[in-house]
């Protein structure tokens, strides 16, 4: 597959798909749309996507990620929940803190990854991505069964904000921020609901909010001369950079978090086993190691290698494929992530991707490819 | 450009300039915006042959990597070697210095088929 599109394709149109809610909004802003997960996104704005890139990087960027979806669980054991849907410590996390984790299938393959942020001692937020939204709201409510603990989908606008100014935006827009920790989140208002996280590699801000507040919040963020609006593709490209996995591309129902590189989300104490789904088959993966590793790719020259090209190493053996790529915007370079077989995982390894019948040069490099600047907690 | 020069569209957003029998091919100003900031251009060699249809050219912005075809028959003469180290130009200069290839052309009822640029106009409106 060479992942290539034709020109004939152009404008895309006609299949149905769902509207954001600040769609108009959007329009008004010169927004593209494109096609993903069902929704009609913006993909770019009149700045483009570069651009845009660049922008989130050394200002802030705001990005509608309404698509995602949002789902409250509440009750006396809502902690026991997610504690057997995650591979987290539910019941120690402290209120206010949000933790990357995922939804494990019982041979530890990624269902979808999600932030989980604890609100009060018997209620959680969980951020799950739009294309899994159904299937993670049926196996929720599935582990639900029981318990006593409500699953609500929350019906929201759903903001970024993202970049070394947002969090001055944030402040400039009546959003007290100031004790507000990297992986951390709260309820400022009635039905807001804000962490301090994001998908950039830059620190930033994710902010829920009710239908009847959003656009007046959106156009007074997007007024501010700091902030520019971001579409899909930019998001794409800054993710990309800062190493993060998306969801279809670089994780699936296929793929195991040590595969993947993500260990580091799970407590130590729950890699030997716990009372989460997946936890006995995780256990043998972490004791035997990983028949394959995800690894930076970096390409030689200009040419960008995109997900889907087939990897070789240099005596012409399969050596695992890419899974994103794309251009960095900032590190002005093509940017690539891929799986390779665990003995070809180390940076500096020389392999070749497939790009449209023509070999090119790659090398393992470590990710991400820019220095994050997002706060720790 | 010369006076003498004839310009023809395609509905793979194409456009080819036709003078003294070499046609100069590249996208148009529609496809440059559609397909945002282009990062590189990956071009075919001179001297190469090619039929109509065939995928030649790939310009891959951000996101994406898309096909260029050959409008007609026949051989190409020269690359735009400023891609190489400006891609940017075909967003700038789509229908300008942002050309992509010359080449000969085989049949020259090949072009009965191709839009003016009224009729391309048209077409994307």
């Amino acid at each position: 597959m060479t992942g290539s599109d034709s020109l004939k394709q152009l404008p895309l149109k006609g299949l149905p798909l769902k509207d954001l809610p600040l769609k108009d909004l959007h329009e008004r802003a010169g927004a593209k749309f494109a096609p993903f997960a069902g929704w009609d996104m913006p993909v770019s704005y009149p700045l483009g996507v570069l651009k845009e890139h660049l922008h989130c990087r050394a200002h802030a960027g705001l990005f509608d990620i309404s698509h995602m979806r949002l789902f409250e669980v509440s009750g006396a054991d809502a902690a026991g929940l997610i504690a057997t849907l995650c591979p987290v410590e539910a019941a120690e996390q402290a209120v206010g803190a949000s933790k990357y984790t995922f939804l494990l299938n019982e041979n530890a393959g990624v269902i979808d990854d999600l932030i989980v942020t604890r609100l009060a001692e018997d209620r959680f937020i969980i951020v799950a991505n739009a294309a899994r939204a159904a299937t993670d709201e049926a196996w929720i409510r599935d582990h639900a069964a029981g318990r006593d603990a409500a699953i609500e989908a929350l019906d929201r606008v759903f903001l970024a904000l993202q970049g070394p100014d947002a969090a001055a935006v944030m402040d400039d827009n009546t959003i007290d921020i100031s004790g507000l920790s990297f992986m951390s989140g709260f309820e400022p208002r009635p039905g807001w609901f804000v962490t301090r996280s994001g998908y950039t590699g830059e620190d930033g801000f994710e902010i829920a909010l009710p239908l009847d507040r959003a656009s007046a919040f959106a156009e007074s963020l997007a007024r501010d001369e700091r902030v520019e609006w971001i579409g899909l593709a930019a998001r794409d490209s800054l993710r990309l950079e800062a190493g993060l996995c998306l969801y279809g591309n670089d994780l699936d129902e296929e793929t195991d978090p040590v595969s993947a590189g993500l260990l580091w989300a799970i407590p130590k104490d729950l890699r030997g086993g716990g009372p989460y789904v997946g936890a006995k088959r995780l256990a043998d993966i972490v004791a035997a190691g990983p028949a394959q590793k995800r690894v930076g790719l970096q390409a030689e020259g200009r040419q960008p290698v995109r997900a889907g090209a087939d990897l070789t190493d240099p005596d012409g053996n399969p050596a695992g494929r890419v899974t994103s790529g794309g251009f960095g915007p900032s590190v002005e370079h093509p940017v690539a992530m891929g799986y390779v077989p665990v003995e070809l995982a180390k940076p500096d390894t020389q392999l070749f991707a497939d790009v449209r019948g023509k070999p090119v040069g790659m090398s393992v490099v470590k990710l991400p490819f820019i220095a994050k600047r997002s706060q720790k907690g | 450009m010369s006076a003498v020069s004839t310009v023809y569209y395609t509905e793979d957003h194409e456009w080819i300039r036709v003078e003294n029998g070499i046609a100069t091919v590249g996208i148009t100003e529609h496809a440059q915006e559609q397909l945002g900031d282009l990062v590189f251009v990956d071009l075919p060699s001179p001297g190469a042959t090619v039929s109509k249809g065939d995928a030649l050219v790939v310009v891959e912005s951000v996101k994406a990597a898309s096909d260029v075809y050959a409008p007609v028959d026949g051989e190409v003469k020269s690359v735009n070697e400023a891609l190489g180290s400006e891609p940017g130009l075909v967003n700038s200069s789509a229908e300008g210095d942002g050309w992509l290839w010359t080449m000969s052309i085989a049949d020259d009822s090949q072009l009965d088929g191709l839009m003016d640029a009224d009729a391309y106009q048209k077409s994307i409106a």
